[in-house]
């Protein structure tokens, strides 16, 4: 029986694992710290009670090591999920990532069904490696498969799609949103959100907000604002980026003939430049002013508050590059 | 050598001969331009390739790597399939997706594919010995590496892993003297790697690379021991690179009577004097087994050469595994 409450985006990637470790036996967590301390933002909490020590596994610090044992265990059958800390120490996995797990399938036919959580983004004062947001490292892999969701249903459904995928997929979950954000979410099968579907979140006539994850939430706000003021926003939440919904991505732009691109990540090499070329091959005659793209700037995220709100892409941010725009 | 059946004597005579004739035959194919790209050879590795592959059993699983040909063809990799591979074929093991024994996987084997980033197989042959204690399997998980990649951060990484939850694995150690160009005594302070298994609590052992009946029996006592739940060995077999690095190298940085003082030592010479002392091997039985085994190789060529190359048209297939079925 399916139920509906609101419940956090952090209960709700809970409430998905436990879901799952659940429904299929094959399925176990590994990292670190996400036993009996229940995970450093508490994602894991009560599982290891649950599902006991074999499902819910402590390791060493050891990234490269976890995700490639990852693979190991996903050839045996399993369906295992890593946790890493913070999203900015997947670097320290990475090779692990794009050259193993990422290759396996086109070269030798051998699937690998893992998960790898990343907690990422920034606002929470974290510093330079408590605060990234390294998508774009993982987009440019072919093999893998990126998910950022933006609200507690899609961070559910997105998570159930990830484990049941037989592909390696890093799951960029925003630690911003973890408990900041509550929203209405259903148990059950009935809310599993697929793995390359885009959302409109809002519609509307005159401009396309395309973004993603935390900048959702700050696009809708800008979008009512301007509402207030008589413009038509259309909000498009990716949900996935690897692999995008280009056509989403494409009416969304062929509706409104603006587009304002949002990300928290910097903007050099980020997704945004990969939707701009998108649309500027596919939807050139549709637009009727310059493709926009609001990123983070080109720095580490700094610590200190007023360096931090100067860094992170905002609704007024938004507000004042959406009026730009919509003025062209 | 009196516990080993005839029968067994045979089979591993047969592998070792089989290894290095179809790397000869491949580096005469590569000299004639048959085969493109890097080209590695085992000369010399096979005691250690062969010896420690026929400690497995059905149901175990193996991560060999480059100089380990003697182990993919014991784990049941036919010269067919192994020669189509080189050739870049369809019919290959990887269908052209990699080149020579890189990503020669086949779960229906028990064999991983590697990449070129040693020592990446090494955690995902302890992820799945790993999945096998958790299942309460009495399965084993063999890897390779070398001097070279014990340097690497995940060697430590992996065997600290390996030793704290007690997983059933075996790590085989080639320490063949030179990594590329750089000898032993650039590579590490100690003189075996075998040392270091004391620090991560496990046992380590080390052996005479190029005597098979010493592979083969510390690779038995460490298989059973995995086997038994007494966790993981270290075993270095030392040896020496008989060729470069790759045939394009001449490894002219190699003293002359280091490469004259291991031919005397040559692992296929020893083996068959140990053959020839309990009058199990004359002449006239060598000379046809090594009839037999060109025949075999001759036809793997020409099965090769009869092969179509992969069509062009596939080239972005199979990047991704497609989900088989619904979700439980």
């Amino acid at each position: 029986m399916t139920q509906q409450r609101e419940i956090t985006y952090l209960e709700a990637i809970r409430e998905a694992l436990r879901d799952e470790l659940r429904r299929d036996p094959n399925v176990l967590l590994i990292g670190q710290d996400i036993g009996v301390y229940g995970g450093a933002f508490k994602a894991t909490q009560g599982l290891i009670e649950e599902f006991g020590e074999a499902r819910v596994i402590d390791t060493p610090m050891a990234e490269l090591c976890m995700v490639g044992a990852a693979v190991g265990m996903a050839f045996m059958g399993l369906r295992p999920v890593v946790e890493m800390q913070f999203a900015d120490f997947i670097s320290t996995g990475f090779d692990s990532i794009v050259n193993y797990a990422a290759t396996n399938h086109y070269r030798w036919g051998a699937a690998v069904p893992i998960v790898i959580r990343a907690p990422s983004g920034c606002g929470l004062r974290g510093g330079p490696f408590h605060s990234q947001s390294p998508e774009a490292w993982f987009i440019h892999t072919p093999g893998l498969k990126v998910v950022a969701p933006a609200t507690p249903a899609d961070a559910r459904g997105l998570l159930l799609s990830a484990i049941r995928d037989p592909n390696p997929v890093i799951f960029f979950e925003n630690k911003y949103l973890y408990r900041s954000l509550r929203g209405p979410v259903s148990t059950g099968d009935i809310d599993l959100v697929p793995i390359g579907q885009a959302a409109i979140v809002r519609t509307g006539t005159e401009l396309s907000i395309i973004t993603y994850s935390a900048m959702v939430h700050e696009a809708l706000a800008a979008a009512e604002q301007l509402a207030q003021q008589g413009y038509s926003i259309e909000v498009l939440d990716l949900r996935s980026l690897k692999p995008l919904d280009t056509a989403a991505i494409l009416a969304t732009v062929q509706k409104t003939g603006k587009v304002l691109i949002v990300h928290e990540a910097q903007i050099t090499g980020g997704v945004g430049g990969e939707i701009a070329a998108l649309i500027g091959q596919h939807a050139f005659e549709y637009l009727d002013g310059p493709i926009t793209r609001l990123a983070a700037p080109d720095t580490p995220v700094p610590y200190s508050p007023p360096l931090e709100d100067a860094y992170r892409p905002n609704a007024n941010k938004i507000l004042g590059a959406a009026r730009d725009l919509l003025a062209y | 050598m009196e516990e080993f059946s005839a029968e067994f004597l045979a089979r591993a005579h047969y592998w070792m001969r089989m290894a290095r004739a179809f790397d000869d035959r491949v580096q005469l194919l590569h000299k004639q331009s048959k085969i493109a790209g890097g080209c590695f050879s085992q000369l010399g590795h096979e005691a250690i390739s062969v010896g420690a592959a026929l400690a497995l059993a059905a149901g175990d699983v193996a991560a060999p790597m480059h100089r380990d040909l003697g182990a993919y063809l014991v784990r049941g990799m036919t010269p067919k399939r192994l020669m189509a591979q080189y050739f870049g074929r369809a019919a290959g093991v990887t269908g052209g997706r990699d080149g020579n024994t890189h990503g020669c996987g086949d779960l229906s084997l028990g064999l991983f594919g590697f990449v070129s980033m040693l020592p990446a197989s090494l955690p995902v042959t302890v992820g799945a010995a790993h999945a096998f204690k958790l299942r309460g399997q009495a399965n084993v998980a063999m890897t390779f590496f070398g001097d070279g990649s014990s340097s690497e951060g995940l060697t430590h990484e992996t065997l600290n892993w390996a030793a704290v939850f007690q997983v059933p694995a075996v790590f085989i150690c080639e320490n063949n003297q030179y990594a590329y160009s750089t000898p032993t005594a650039h590579q590490m302070r100690i003189s075996d790697i075998a040392d270091r298994a004391a620090g991560y609590g496990m046992p380590g052992v080390v052996v005479d690379g190029n005597d098979f009946f010493a592979v083969h029996s510390a690779a038995r006592t460490a298989v059973e021991h995995a086997r038994q739940g007494m966790g993981p060995t270290l075993i270095e077999c030392k040896t020496m690179r008989m060729r470069g690095h790759a045939i394009h190298d001449n490894m002219a940085y190699v003293p002359q009577a280091l490469i004259d003082e291991w031919k005397q030592k040559d692992p296929v010479l020893r083996y068959e004097a140990r053959l020839r002392e309990y009058r199990m091997l004359d002449d006239e039985r060598l000379d046809a087994l090594l009839a037999q085994i060109e025949n075999e190789i001759d036809q793997a060529i020409a099965y090769a050469e009869s092969c179509p190359y992969p069509d062009p048209a596939t080239l972005t297939t199979g990047v991704y595994a497609e989900a088989s079925g619904q979700p439980q």
